[in-house]
């Protein structure tokens, strides 16, 4: 409710005439004032606001000023590439974060963990977009071994999908991987020195089966809500790497809307945002939950 | 940034629980400690030296860059690294060195002037929710909470969009986007201060609240909002990059690090130099901000280690 208030009120604000600047420059004042009328833009904002909530509930978001599509199937041809990439960086992030993360725990000041730590405070810091491009440039360009950017469907071409895919997800992944890394680690170190897994090396358990049942589990419990979070910044940061390479999701569209003035556009794309941001949040708190008897009553 | 700004007095009445041992010389003030603490960590320290050798880069920019920014020389176009040109030129012979050091004032001023405004209203709304608590706290926070549940580069991007491009809008939409932050982390700062002794103690006395709020909450509650100020100049610096990458943050011909990436970006195959110096710039500044963040952490507030990496992005 507040968010989609936000919403609303922030785009009215973006200045500009959307009618006119869809018109161009010639245009009579007769089909001027139809096109207002028929946008709803000559109502009062409060006005506006209602019939704007009111529909976007029912999955109405309006009509894009600049294409005539409506903004809900805009969306929805969007979002598949957008969830995809998501998922994918997700998958890397974990892919490094979880052994990095454990294993310098496991030997915390050796050499690995000095390695991890260095990588990870590197992974934090780059900008995205300059990684992007400089894999581009080396990928790409030098070697010639992956396409620089752009988007084919999973079902026509998966070779060509995965290849096209790679790029963006390791970019997104390495930055959230980093985060991940340090939170495994000490999530790890905190599980390793807790009381029960004392008390199972005392019983004489065999390391490895303590590792596994007492450690693991307990310090991977908390990765639940760090990895949804980053899910959920994944979604933003996302959007950089959208325009490097060419990959035709939200981020793109949001960008193009604001460039465009396509309120309607914009308006929908941040909702969706936010809604699915608040989502995320929402499985995670219930997923944790779920998994951990300790909050259960 | 290293604390010096903070009201502080003499003598702290937590100034032994930061791990220093106790003597009976008279207490130093704790800034004096923060530094000399943060000294004796190496990596921190490195980064502090070199984040100090790019804030005097920024100030000093028009004497020390070898040319002009904007000074177009088109028979240098596209030239490689080289003794003349240690980055190189650009596609209208532009030496890139210089506009690196100048972009640095550009990016620098936005991102202090971005972490500046949401230290201070997130810092307050935090301070007031924290302090006063009950229908204060709820109003406040459900707020922030609503500001926080967009994807911040978005945010800024519809910030951007209703204001327009330009330093001064990039700045503001970045600060909007990290007010949530700051709030959070003054609140939860400020819970744990409230109700220390030395508080109720004044409280007692009949101090009153601003005396309360100036004297004893905000000194001590000060540490966590240290830190993570450290932390959200490196993502501020970040985010000026990225937005003006897209095109909506400094105009050209102004030098911003992320501006000059997009246009080096055409020329990626032709001239690799382009696009690397700047986001070398963006890269290093960055990685400074946040491993003193990291130090700062270390020495002002050891329990947070955990809690809050990488928070804010």
């Amino acid at each position: 409710m507040g968010v989609s208030v936000i919403v609303f009120g922030l785009v009215q604000l973006v200045p500009g005439d959307p009618i006119r600047l869809a018109l161009g420059t010639r245009f009579d004042q007769e089909t001027y004032d139809a096109l207002l009328a028929r946008s709803g833009l000559d109502q009062p904002l409060v006005t506006q606001y209602f019939s704007w909530a009111g529909r976007a509930l029912t999955g109405d978001l309006g009509v894009s000023f600049r294409s005539g599509e409506t903004v809900t199937s805009l969306i929805a041809e969007r979002l598949p590439a957008t969830l995809t990439l998501a998922f994918a960086s997700i998958l890397v992030a974990l892919l490094i974060a979880v052994p990095l993360g454990t294993l310098s725990a496991l030997r915390p000041r050796s050499v690995v963990d000095r390695v991890a730590t260095v990588l990870s405070q590197i992974g934090i810091s780059v900008p995205e977009f300059w990684m992007a491009i400089v894999l581009i440039l080396v990928f790409a360009g030098t070697l010639g071994w992956l396409p620089s950017g752009g988007y084919v469907p999973l079902t026509e071409d998966p070779a060509g999908w995965a290849q096209r895919l790679l790029m963006p997800a390791v970019v997104t992944g390495v930055v959230s991987g980093s985060v991940i890394t340090r939170f495994v680690r000490s999530s790890v170190l905190e599980a390793l020195g807790a009381d029960h897994v004392r008390t199972a090396q005392a019983k004489g358990l065999p390391g490895r089966q303590v590792f596994t049942w007492h450690v693991l589990r307990n310090a991977l419990l908390p990765l639940v809500t760090v990895t949804g979070v980053q899910l959920a910044y994944l979604l933003s940061g996302v959007v950089v790497v959208e325009i490097v390479f060419a990959w035709p999701g939200l981020g793109q569209l949001a960008l193009q809307a604001v460039q465009s003035r396509d309120y309607p556009v914009l308006q929908g794309a941040i909702l969706l945002f936010a809604v699915v941001f608040l989502l995320i949040n929402l499985v995670v708190d219930l997923l944790y939950t779920a998994i951990d008897p300790r909050i259960r009553r | 940034m290293t604390g010096a700004p903070l009201p502080e007095p003499a003598a702290s009445p937590t100034a032994t629980e930061d791990g220093v041992p106790s003597t009976a010389r008279p207490p130093q003030p704790r800034w004096r400690q923060t530094l000399g603490l943060l000294a004796r960590n190496p990596t921190a320290a490195v980064a502090a030296t070199v984040l100090l050798l790019i804030v005097l880069m920024a100030v000093f920019d028009e004497s020390l860059a070898p040319s002009g920014p904007n000074e177009i020389a088109v028979e240098d176009r596209l030239q490689p690294p080289s003794l003349a040109h240690p980055f190189g030129t650009d596609d209208l012979g532009r030496d890139i060195l210089s506009r690196v050091v100048l972009g640095a004032g550009v990016s620098l001023r936005v991102g202090f002037l971005a972490v500046a405004f949401a230290l201070v209203v997130g810092g307050l709304i935090g301070l007031l929710a924290g302090f006063y608590g009950r229908w204060v706290d709820d109003v406040l926070m459900r707020f922030m909470d609503v500001l926080f549940a967009f994807p911040a580069v978005l945010l800024a991007i519809a910030v951007l969009a209703v204001r327009g491009p330009g330093a001064g809008n990039t700045a503001l939409a970045i600060g909007i986007v990290y007010i949530p932050v700051f709030a959070r982390v003054t609140r939860a700062s400020v819970l744990g201060v409230r109700e220390e002794v030395y508080v109720r103690a004044s409280r007692s006395v009949g101090a009153s609240d601003l005396r309360l709020l100036s004297r004893h909450v905000l000194p001590n509650a000060a540490p966590p909002i240290i830190v993570q100020t450290s932390i959200s100049l490196a993502f501020a610096v970040l985010a000026e990059a990225a937005l003006s990458f897209l095109g909506l943050g400094t105009q050209p011909p102004n030098p911003s690090w992320g501006l000059m990436l997009a246009e080096g970006r055409g020329f990626i195959d032709l001239a690799w130099w382009l696009a690397f110096f700047p986001g070398m710039a963006i890269f290093l500044t960055v990685l400074c901000f946040n491993l003193l963040g990291d130090g700062l952490r270390d020495v002002l507030d050891p329990r947070q280690r955990t809690l809050m990496a990488g928070s804010g992005r």
